[in-house]
């Protein structure tokens, strides 16, 4: 399983606690894991990538294992520690508005 | 007895107030979606139960929620804001083309017959219809490819569809207003548009009198009159009685921008009607484009018994020294009990009520967030 770290705006929208697990098929990307994430808790569509681009919400990073994949591809392959589950994804929402 | 039940929409989150008919205590509940602004907050005229809510953020978009019980439970349901076709351009600030990028919904009107049908105003400005009870949501594009689209430019809050008018009399009409374009009319469900803003004049465009460019504020009506329409523009009051085909200015004695002789007068952003009476209306006055807040320090309502012209400042209740707070759009609201409520909120966080039709004011809740929205059911 893979885990995914949520901020607290989408962990009160999806009624979940801060962590949760998602399955994901194949190669573990950023994109992949989003497409498993909204499959489990569809009110988060559109709230992290805009729905017809597809892209990251300017104000949303993702950030694992110290590392920051915002501007990266979207399916660039996460690290190891990601897909054997041993470290979570962060979703960030940015700090910004004092 | 009657209730009335208070749905504010603010800078962080919705509360709902609620009291008897004498609508002197009051209940508070929320904030509802704690931390989100909630643009507007409205319930179904045909199902009281039924609300939509308006709840978006910089970081996480739109949301739009729903509920079935009054608002105390609610469940998040379609956020997909597509614009049909190719959206294309409209004016920048600078005057630059400027792709149309939705950014949240202002607006929530529902059906007056159907609970799950419901109308949403959007920025960049266009209208959107769900008829799932918000599940999806499609554009009627009519109103942004009717031909002025291209010459649209935002208002200092950005280009938004703020008002949604539906008739109650003449099935398919409807209007909306958007700053800063103008007034628009349907007389087909949305299907086409024509603009609507013969008589209104607004110095800050090239053409004063231009057939869109005006910025709008506000129109309000009254169920049983619904040719006769009350605007608040950005500057001015006007009224038109012919269902926007003309308008008129009703300033009146509105108090004037300064001691000029010349000065203007009409500056606010509210407007509303009486539910018992189509000709008594309520704004309140803001000093000027550059300031936005009450004159001298003084929040006063004003309301007119004959449809214009002729206004007489309500202070019973309300701070007359020291206050700058600013009164939004979509921030006044009546109910339909006897003798009519009326209601408005403040960028201070106030929630002003009077239950006597504006006679006298008190605060009903205080200290919340910045409040954007105020609308009010009146339940059996």
């Amino acid at each position: 399983m893979i885990r995914v770290w949520l901020p607290a705006h989408l962990r009160t929208l999806a009624r979940t606690s801060s962590e949760v697990e998602v399955d994901v098929q194949g190669v573990v990307t950023v994109c992949s894991i989003l497409d498993a994430l909204e499959a489990k808790y569809p009110m988060l569509r559109g709230t992290i990538r805009d729905h017809g681009t597809q892209l990251r919400r300017p104000y949303v990073r993702f950030f694992a294992c110290e590392q920051d994949f915002s501007h990266d591809p979207p399916d660039t392959p996460l690290p190891a520690a990601v897909a054997q589950g041993k470290e979570p994804l962060l979703i960030v929402g940015a700090i910004a508005g004092g | 007895m009657s209730r009335a039940r208070v749905l504010v929409g603010t800078r962080k989150g919705a509360f709902i107030l609620e009291s008897d008919g004498k609508r002197e205590k009051w209940d508070v509940s929320g904030p509802h979606f704690a931390g989100w602004e909630l643009y507007h907050v409205k319930g179904s005229p045909a199902d009281p139960n039924r609300l939509y809510a308006s709840q978006s953020s910089a970081w996480f978009g739109q949301l739009v929620q729903r509920s079935n019980d009054g608002g105390k439970t609610w469940e998040p349901v379609g956020n997909k804001f597509a614009y049909e076709g190719t959206p294309g351009t409209h004016k920048w600030y600078d005057g630059t083309p400027h792709p149309w990028e939705f950014k949240r919904v202002w607006h929530l009107e529902p059906s007056l017959n159907d609970p799950d049908t419901v109308y949403a105003g959007v920025e960049d400005a266009a209208i959107f219809r769900s008829t799932d009870a918000g599940a999806t949501w499609e554009e009627l594009p009519g109103l942004r490819g009717h031909g002025t689209g291209p010459h649209w430019q935002p208002g200092a809050g950005g280009m938004c569809l703020h008002t949604i008018l539906l008739d109650p009399v003449n099935a398919g009409r409807m209007y909306i207003a958007i700053s800063a374009a103008g007034a628009f009319r349907s007389d087909d469900g949305g299907k086409s548009w024509r603009a609507i803003n013969k008589g209104l004049h607004s110095q800050y465009i090239p053409d004063p009198d231009a057939e869109v460019g005006h910025c709008v504020h506000r129109i309000a009506m009254h169920r049983s009159r619904p040719d006769t329409l009350f605007m608040q523009k950005h500057w001015d009051v006007m009224r038109t009685d012919n269902a926007g085909e003309s308008w008129t200015a009703v300033n009146g004695n509105l108090p004037p921008e300064s001691e000029a002789a010349d000065a203007r007068r009409g500056f606010g952003f509210v407007i509303d009607v009486n539910t018992h009476e189509p000709e008594t209306i309520y704004v309140v006055p803001i000093k000027s484009d550059s300031e936005h807040f009450p004159h001298n320090g003084a929040l006063r309502v004003f309301r007119s018994r004959t449809g214009g012209n002729e206004w007489e400042p309500l202070t019973k209740g309300l701070p007359q020294s020291n206050c700058y707070v600013n009164v939004l759009r979509d921030a006044m609201a009546v109910d339909s009990l006897d003798k009519c409520g009326i209601y408005f909120g403040t960028t201070g966080g106030q929630v002003y009520a009077s239950n006597d039709a504006g006679d006298t004011w008190k605060a009903i809740v205080h200290d919340l967030p910045a409040v954007l929205s105020v609308e009010v059911q009146t339940l059996p």
